[in-house]
């Protein structure tokens, strides 16, 4: 199924997986939104060592809820969720902000987007709507990222730290293994270890709204500095070595939940080294 | 007798000493006790027999045998400290793996004790997932 690039069909198991760190407020508009989006998906909140309601507040809206006992930043939260999908057989999982960036209307454009990629981020700058406001510094630092990826995915990739992105069953495994957890590792490094894994990237023009709280960082120091760190990310993700994905299987599907035992579905059938 | 050697000596009697103690008592693992161990009989050597420092200075061309010692000293300190932070980085690697683990197992174990109260569609959609194909 994923090991080949014949067309796919659509993802039927889609599973959204919400990282979410003190976003008790956000949150219930949200997962409102997922819920209008008519996409028949399920939501997986990983909470992030929240220290207010974030997970009380996900329960109530119906969502799973997966509580890190501590603060591991979006890669381990998204990695856990990644893990989950894969455990629990779905086809593609989707990442999405917890903070109201997010935009469900897309959701299914990306699901779409699928069929013919193995990893689709949800892009700003790529002519949708409002120009996403950042400083021109930033926004440098930013365009220089997306070249250095485009060349790499042999693909036009405009925002490489959309954190907005859906991933099939491959590109699921080679996440589920390998999601760094330092900064920026979980948008510009994840992408650079799907490019090396073989994933076929892509992505689809998406309008952000303007985060609820937190304000972005305007001064060309900040933005020089974010350079930095980016272009550490990116030569540490080039040079770094990363296990063959396909013979990995140090993510095992577990035995189905009792909910999912009276559903069956599709396990991943491709050949693994069995592990004892 | 070279009050600098009796100095010497109790040092490094000291380090050995409580290295012993601390590995009876198992405070600490064996695969970091090698170093110090082999780092207190060096010091012990040298402090015993001051000529070796003396004569290995003039080997590698350094002027002031003190200063072989203080570049010697500095360097193990280094890669000790070096040693550190790569065992730290794996411990926060094995912890992340760990959180994240118990994380599934306790949303699991949550499924298993109230299947029923736990949706269908936690998305809350209208429509149903097709996922018994």
């Amino acid at each position: 199924m994923t090991g080949t690039r014949e067309p796919r069909s659509r993802p039927q198991r889609v599973l959204i997986i919400v990282p979410a760190w003190n976003e008790q407020d956000a949150l219930t508009q949200t997962l409102q939104d997922i819920a209008s989006s008519g996409e028949a998906v399920h939501v997986l909140v990983v909470d992030d060592g929240s220290t207010d309601s974030t997970a009380t507040v996900a329960a109530d809206a119906g969502a799973l809820v997966c509580s890190l006992p501590f603060n591991l930043g979006v890669g381990g939260a998204m990695r856990t969720g990644y893990r989950y999908a894969l455990r629990h057989g779905y086809d593609a999982a989707v990442q999405f902000d917890a903070d109201g960036q997010h935009d469900a209307r897309y959701l299914s454009p990306l699901i779409d987007q699928l069929v013919d990629h193995d990893l689709v981020i949800g892009a700003r700058f790529a002519g949708e709507g409002v120009p996403y406001r950042v400083s021109p510094a930033r926004r440098a630092a930013m365009k220089i990222l997306a070249v250095a990826l485009s060349r790499m995915a042999r693909t036009t990739l405009t925002d490489v730290t959309s954190g907005y992105r859906a991933a099939n069953a491959r590109a699921m495994r080679v996440f589920a293994a390998h999601y760094p957890a330092e900064y920026l590792g979980d948008t510009v490094e994840s992408t650079v270890i799907a490019v090396r894994a073989g994933c076929q990237i892509g992505q689809y023009p998406v309008e952000m709204r303007v985060r609820q709280g937190g304000v972005p960082s305007q001064t060309s120091a900040r933005a020089l500095l974010y350079l930095v760190r980016a272009g550490v990310a990116l030569v540490l993700a080039l040079v770094r070595r990363w296990p063959a994905v396909d013979e990995d299987d140090a993510v095992e599907p577990t035995v189905p939940t009792a909910h999912q035992a009276r559903t069956p579905h599709r396990r991943h059938d491709e050949p693994r080294g069995e592990q004892p | 007798m070279n009050p600098s050697i009796v100095l010497g000596i109790i040092g490094s009697t000291v380090i050995l000493v409580v290295l012993f103690e601390m590995l009876r008592r198992r405070h600490l693992r064996e695969k970091y006790a090698v170093v110090w161990f082999l780092v207190a009989l060096a010091s012990m050597t040298v402090t015993i027999f001051p000529d070796l420092l003396n004569v290995s200075a003039r080997a590698v061309g350094v002027e002031v045998p003190v200063n072989l010692l203080f570049f010697a000293a500095s360097m193990i300190l280094l890669v000790l400290a070096l040693q550190h932070s790569y065992e730290l980085g794996r411990l926060e690697e094995k912890s992340r793996t760990l959180a994240e683990e118990v994380a599934l197992l306790r949303l699991e174990l949550d499924q298993r004790l109230s299947p029923p109260s736990e949706p269908e569609h936690p998305g809350g959609s209208a429509t149903s997932p097709e996922d018994g194909r």
